[in-house]
């Protein structure tokens, strides 16, 4: 057990250096902090001046209708990381998943950061959470439900972080046909800068980027249309493919063992949502690196997009839905890059028209069809 | 009955090792331009290779293409980090990785000596500092004769 008489480091730099942490170490954790936020390598002496200033902030973690995948994505990674280093000097002050405490105590801590640290402490969300108008039996922690839980928790919040798409966007609880009435945490929350970590799960450097930004500079990211940073979500899958060129050239996979899928070319007449997905999968990867979905032969599903679920058909291409399968793709492999821009534009079109058409059914209705 | 050789068998054989899908010789390119600027005023490069789209291949085609020089150097400070210089001088590799020796950043350095290898001057006051110490420990007959490593007996 700690020492409980131990004082506290208050600064991260107190926290490395009480770790036996070099300046080469502090150094190198700075280059790899600025390559998980997706800043040029020259930034990391700006970055070690101002972590050795930064103070520890208080994370609350709440989780509510989701899978756990986003915890799993952040904890599940290769240990120890950079990652790590950076839970290891926030204070994770309340996590259901990974807090020893349960029922009354676990309730009390989240009450006892809010109380140490109002109007400066951080909430993450994952899951989506039964709506104003929907029964909110769908989803309670400690006989609260997750709308209590959350208008409560970020009364004194400087900021709200949603990682995953189900708190970004609504996700697989809000697809069709939403028999909990899920929405996102920014249909709630309205006074309070939040950023949206979408995902899948997210990317477990992504979710840490964020942080460590925050951590580093005290400020939230610069955040695109969908308050998501843009560092980080600011070009699309298809932009950033190392596939592209085949793209470019017309060349593509037409099934999974054909010659093209062996030799790895576009993966776009597959289903690829990559000209719409906004991520950084193609850089950053998963498994420390290894590899992600496009380079292990599987189209991009667009998790990080809102409403993927219901955009249409992960294996549909496109340009599949609305219009004639073969003139539009000839038309996309020929034209190359400027139509990669208009892809986007149509997979967001596609993405509206399959939700309008798509056939709405109730709980009632489903629950007879089982 | 048919024998062993009637079945028809495809062997596939695994991709050609160097096999890559052409993204290395755009950063080649721009290790070619930050040499230049280093040549010409100095100015140090970094490129985060972690933020280049490569494919299966292509990071072992750069790397193979930018080759080893002379020097070659570890740094053990949370967990080993890889340098060494190119075969063309003033470009460095430098390989971070963590404790379980799994890469967490991977940077190509154009400049004079690496950031990593380089003495913090931090480090320089706290070494005067720790150097001092020993000296007056020394002076007053605390410690041994010899801070090189003699005991005393």
């Amino acid at each position: 057990m700690a020492d409980s008489s131990a004082p506290v480091p208050q600064t991260l730099g107190e926290s490395l250096r009480k770790n036996g942490v070099s300046r080469r170490g502090f150094l190198k954790f700075c280059a790899a902090t600025a390559s998980m936020m997706a800043l040029p390598p020259s930034m990391a002496p700006a970055i070690a001046a101002a972590l050795e200033k930064a103070r520890r902030p208080s994370v609350i973690w709440l989780s509510f209708q989701e899978c756990t995948g986003c915890t799993e994505s952040l904890t599940r990674s290769f240990s120890p990381t950079v990652e790590n280093l950076i839970l290891d000097v926030i204070s994770l002050d309340y996590h259901h998943t990974l807090q020893a405490a349960a029922g009354d105590a676990a309730e009390h801590a989240r009450e006892q950061a809010m109380h140490d640290n109002e109007g400066e402490y951080l909430v993450v969300v994952d899951g989506s959470l039964p709506g104003p108008n929907a029964n909110p039996g769908y989803s309670t922690i400690a006989g609260f439900s997750n709308l209590q839980m959350l208008e409560e928790t970020i009364a004194g919040a400087a900021a709200i972080v949603a990682v995953g798409t189900c708190a970004a966007f609504g996700g697989l609880p809000k697809a069709d046909p939403n028999p909990s009435g899920a929405v996102a945490v920014t249909d709630i929350v309205k006074d309070k800068p939040v950023i949206n970590v979408s995902g899948c799960p997210p990317v477990p450097m992504v979710i840490t980027g964020v942080l460590a930004q925050y951590l580093t500079f005290g400020s939230l990211p610069e955040l695109d249309e969908y308050n998501r940073p843009l560092a980080f979500f600011g070009q699309s899958i298809h932009d950033r493919c190392y596939r592209r060129p085949f793209y470019d050239k017309g060349l593509f996979a037409e099934t999974f063992d054909d010659e093209g899928a062996k030799k790895g070319w576009c993966l776009y007449r597959l289903g690829c949502k990559g000209p719409m997905a906004y991520n950084a999968c193609a850089t950053m990867k998963w498994n420390g690196g290894t590899s992600w979905p496009i380079e292990a032969g599987h189209p991009c599903l667009g998790c990080s997009e809102p409403d993927f679920w219901d955009a249409g058909g992960f294996y549909k291409a496109l340009s599949v839905p609305t219009g004639d399968p073969g003139d539009v793709l000839l038309a996309a492999g020929v034209a190359g890059a400027a139509i990669g821009v208009g892809a986007g534009i149509l997979g967001r079109r596609n993405s509206a028209a399959a939700k309008a058409s798509h056939e709405k059914v109730t709980a009632d209705e489903l629950e007879q069809k089982l | 009955m048919p024998s062993l050789d009637d079945i028809p068998i495809r062997v596939e054989s695994p991709p050609q090792t160097g096999a890559d899908f052409g993204n290395a010789l755009p950063i080649l390119n721009e290790i070619r331009h930050a040499l230049g600027r280093l040549n010409e005023t100095g100015e140090p490069s970094q490129i985060d290779l972690a933020a280049i789209p490569f494919g299966p291949g292509d990071e072992a085609r750069l790397l193979e293409l930018l080759g080893r020089g002379e020097v070659e150097a570890t740094v053990d400070a949370l967990g080993p980090t890889q340098v060494w210089e190119t075969r063309f001088s003033g470009v460095w590799v430098v390989d971070y990785a963590n404790a379980d020796a799994q890469r967490v950043a991977l940077q190509i350095e154009v400049d004079v000596v690496p950031q990593i290898l380089r003495t913090q001057h931090a480090d320089i006051a706290d070494a005067i500092k720790a150097l001092d110490e020993r000296l007056a420990d020394a002076a007053s007959g605390a410690v041994s004769k010899s801070i090189f490593g003699t005991s005393e007996h």
